[in-house]
């Protein structure tokens, strides 16, 4: 698992303090980049880090770092690392982990802890930090030894990355980073008694799932983020083509099969594409593959894909018939599965059933945005649309969460997988920042597009400084309504327009990138985004570009909370009755 | 949605610190009641073993068994509800008794297969091992004399026969019914 130590001298067999033996088995497991804040409980790590070469990036709040770390994992499929101090250190990355757990992220999180002599005795910064995120990591160590440390660390990565991934945390006391031993280090693969990380699939099965995909007439492939982080994007594309299966994607699963091929629909779920949800509605099988049917997904269970007999291929037993109750599941890696599955699948053309679907696109297309003429006005989804013109949809976009993600996901369409990166399962505000951050030390030289409303930009835009510090390249989009607007958007369709706490004032975000020694730009006609798009890639450094977007805008199609999924709220057709720009006094 | 009963989980994790408190907070998570959790030590160095006795549908259960597998420390999970085993309480219960009281006392224990622990001038200690029911019967009984105080140990179950109940693991966990080495 561990890539080559870059000259480092192998010192097994030494006598080294538990800080040395924490970055010594860093570097064993690959680790180049860190991201974390000091304090009192962890000074010994970080006086050891000197002398290893493990890039630090110091965060301006552990949130960030934690983000970071998530960031980093999601760009480049290894494990992320956030380190922090005791008490307010550890607990300002609970909501980072908190998020990598609901997407299944492998991060492991380093936090120092008081002298294990004063463990329960209320000492300075002292935090229960195993047991307040006992229920949002996939496991979590306190490690009070200096013999335990390699050992700890060599088994979080292993369960970080294995199976189902998903955040560790590290929690080592001050004496166990200062005291001495021998360094050892097995080259045996980790081995828990108790930790099923894969499951086999029966071929009994595979052969029923085969079965049942040559008798549908209409089959949907709702493809997750499994399927990414599997790596069985490849194996898939195999799968549609030949058995001509088209393709609804979650939001973490998009990129999971490239957005121009024909066979793609494109998302599904409470902002999904109206024709993929109708698809959805009218397929006789689906065939869920790496997705845990979350409720943004399906809409109302008891009519969720009222016609299909239902495959489930996922990884996590826990997940099968958890929401949605399914006439196959089989428990697997998607990878292993498509394996297997494959040289089974029979050639199949299914002209009416693409057809039935190009039918409800043609429709939907009609009152898609990105098919309105300018009308002068700013939208948010024009921004995405040239956005994604301009870098030809190759750029790596990380979004936050709310309207603008939305827009992202419908209008950024990606062509591969790993270049759409966003908090799916715990919607975290201020995500985008700190996670673009650590995507960009996983692909230095790729171009790499922040959009962020600006609400959730205030809640991180601290780790701009932490852009300026390490002299990033990153290009940032604001999307700026003035508004906390999917909020607003509950409040103008289920609320009678009650816009409680939703209008938002921002700083001068141009000011603010400068204050920085950033830069910034200001776009508030859509015969500008182009210039500005084109000005960013040739800078080389952090851009901050605030795009002032019509305040009142909605995303559609738009299905509510627990309604049926076919029951879709449409945008209207006069434009202006929901695009009104007359809240300029609030800015 | 099937109706919910008690079910019976014997669950054998790893004998360290916090095992205890993952597997209690699985269940606090979804707002479920524990009637009762054993935890003690087995014939086998390292492992610990669980009775966990909780109020479930079959959805809820299976999901149970699931998340319990998926943690680190678990070593095995059965969920031995309708699997033949034999399942037991042990309760002390200490209840008031004047001398005149407690031959009467110490009558209704033998039809219980109760015993006394200790006799004090104005009390007796009884011990009783056996179904939650039979406790209930013995305790309702000894009531009108006056319950001093009364500790239960919640249930431990084992299935009948050799088995281990191999029958009782549901299919989702295939292959996963054997204790790893």
């Amino acid at each position: 698992m561990s890539k080559e130590n870059k000259g480092i001298v192998d010192r097994r067999g030494q006598t080294l303090t538990g800080a040395q033996i924490l970055w010594e088995s860093l570097v064993r497991e690959g680790v180049e980049v860190v991201f974390g804040y000091p304090g009192g409980a962890i000074m010994p790590a970080y006086d050891a880090l000197l002398d290893y070469p493990i890039h630090h990036v110091l965060v301006r709040h552990e949130q960030g770092a934690a983000h970071m770390a998530d960031g980093y994992a999601r760009a480049s499929g290894e494990v992320g690392v956030a380190v922090a101090t005791s008490g307010p250190g550890a607990t300002n990355l609970v909501t980072g982990i908190a998020n990598a757990m609901l997407d299944s992220i492998p991060i492991v999180c380093i936090t120092g802890q008081v002298p294990s002599a004063l463990l329960g005795s209320d000492a300075f910064q002292e935090t229960d930090i195993t047991g307040v995120t006992l229920p949002i990591t996939k496991h979590n160590y306190l490690v009070s030894r200096v013999e335990d440390v390699a050992a700890t660390i060599r088994e979080a990565f292993y369960v970080a990355r294995s199976g189902r991934p998903g955040p560790v945390v590290i929690d080592i006391t001050k004496d166990a980073q200062q005291n001495r031993c021998t360094f050892e280090w097995s080259d045996e693969p980790v081995a828990l008694p108790g930790y099923r990380p894969t499951y086999h699939p029966s071929g009994q099965h595979i052969q029923k799932a085969l079965e049942m995909l040559a008798a549908s007439r209409r089959p949907v492939i709702l493809t997750g983020h499994g399927v990414v982080a599997s790596g069985a994007t490849a194996l898939l594309l195999q799968l549609i083509e030949k058995s001509d299966v088209p393709v609804a994607s979650t939001l973490l699963g998009l990129g999971g099969v490239p957005a121009r091929h024909p066979l793609h629909l494109g998302m599904m779920g409470m902002h999904g594409e109206s024709w993929v949800n109708t698809a959805i509605q009218e397929a006789d099988l689906l065939i869920a593959l790496g997705m845990r049917f979350d409720d943004r997904v399906t809409g109302k269970l008891e009519t969720y894909g009222i016609n299909a007999k239902k495959i489930h291929v996922e990884l996590d037993p826990a997940e099968i018939n958890k929401n949605v109750k399914v006439d196959l599941a089989i428990v697997g890696d998607v990878r292993d599965v498509l394996l297997q599955l494959l040289p089974g699948v029979t050639e199949q053309r299914r002209p009416e059933w693409v057809a039935r679907i190009e039918e409800l696109r043609g429709d939907s297309s009609e009152r898609d945005i990105q098919s309105w003429p300018d009308d002068g006005l700013l939208h948010a989804a024009h921004v995405i649309h040239d956005l994604h013109a301009a870098t030809e949809g190759a750029a790596l976009v990380v979004t936050d969460v709310g309207q603008h993600q939305m827009w992202a996901a419908q209008y950024y369409k990606h062509d591969a997988a790993r270049r759409h990166i966003t908090s799916g399962g715990l919607g975290t505000m201020g995500f985008a920042l700190p996670a673009a951050i650590g995507a960009r030390f996983a692909r230095p030289k790729d171009e790499i597009w922040v959009i962020a409303g600006d609400g959730g930009f205030q809640m991180t835009a601290a780790e701009l400084s932490t852009c300026a510090q390490e002299g990033l390249n990153l290009n940032i989009a604001i999307i700026n309504n003035g508004y906390l607007g999917m909020v607003r958007q509950w409040q103008e369709l289920f609320f009678e327009r009650r816009y409680v706490a939703t209008p938002i004032g921002s700083p001068d975000f141009v000011k603010l990138a400068e204050a920085h020694g950033l830069r910034g730009l200001r776009v508030e006609r859509r015969a500008d985004i182009r210039a500005a798009v084109e000005a960013a890639r040739a800078f080389d450094g952090t851009i901050v570009i605030d795009f002032r977007v019509a305040q009142e805008d909605c995303v559609y199609p738009m299905v509510a909370a627990g309604a049926d999924l076919g029951d879709m709220i449409r945008r209207p057709s006069n434009a202006s009755a929901t695009t009104s720009s007359g809240k300029e006094s609030q800015r | 949605m099937s109706p919910t009963s008690l079910r019976t989980f014997v669950v054998y994790v790893e004998d360290k610190p916090g095992v205890l408190n993952r597997v209690a907070s699985l269940f606090r998570r979804r707002l479920f009641n524990i009637i009762s959790l054993n935890v003690g030590r087995t014939h086998e160095e390292g492992v610990s073993r669980m009775t966990i006795v909780v109020e479930a549908n079959d959805d809820t259960a299976h999901l149970f068994e699931a998340n319990l597998y998926k943690m680190v420390n678990v070593l095995r999970v059965q969920d031995i509800t309708k699997a033949p085993s034999v399942t037991r309480d042990l309760a002390l219960i200490k209840v008031a008794a004047t001398e005149e009281q407690r031959a009467h006392l110490l009558q209704i224990c033998s039809v219980f297969r109760a015993r006394a622990l200790d006799v004090a001038p104005d009390s007796l200690v009884i011990e009783i091992t056996g179904t939650p029911d039979k406790i209930d019967g013995l305790v309702a009984v000894l009531r009108p004399f006056g319950i001093v105080e009364m500790v239960q140990t919640g249930t431990v179950a084992m299935t009948r026969g050799t088995s281990q109940a191999a029958d009782a693991v549901s299919p989702i966990s295939n292959g996963k019914s054997t204790l790893a080495a």
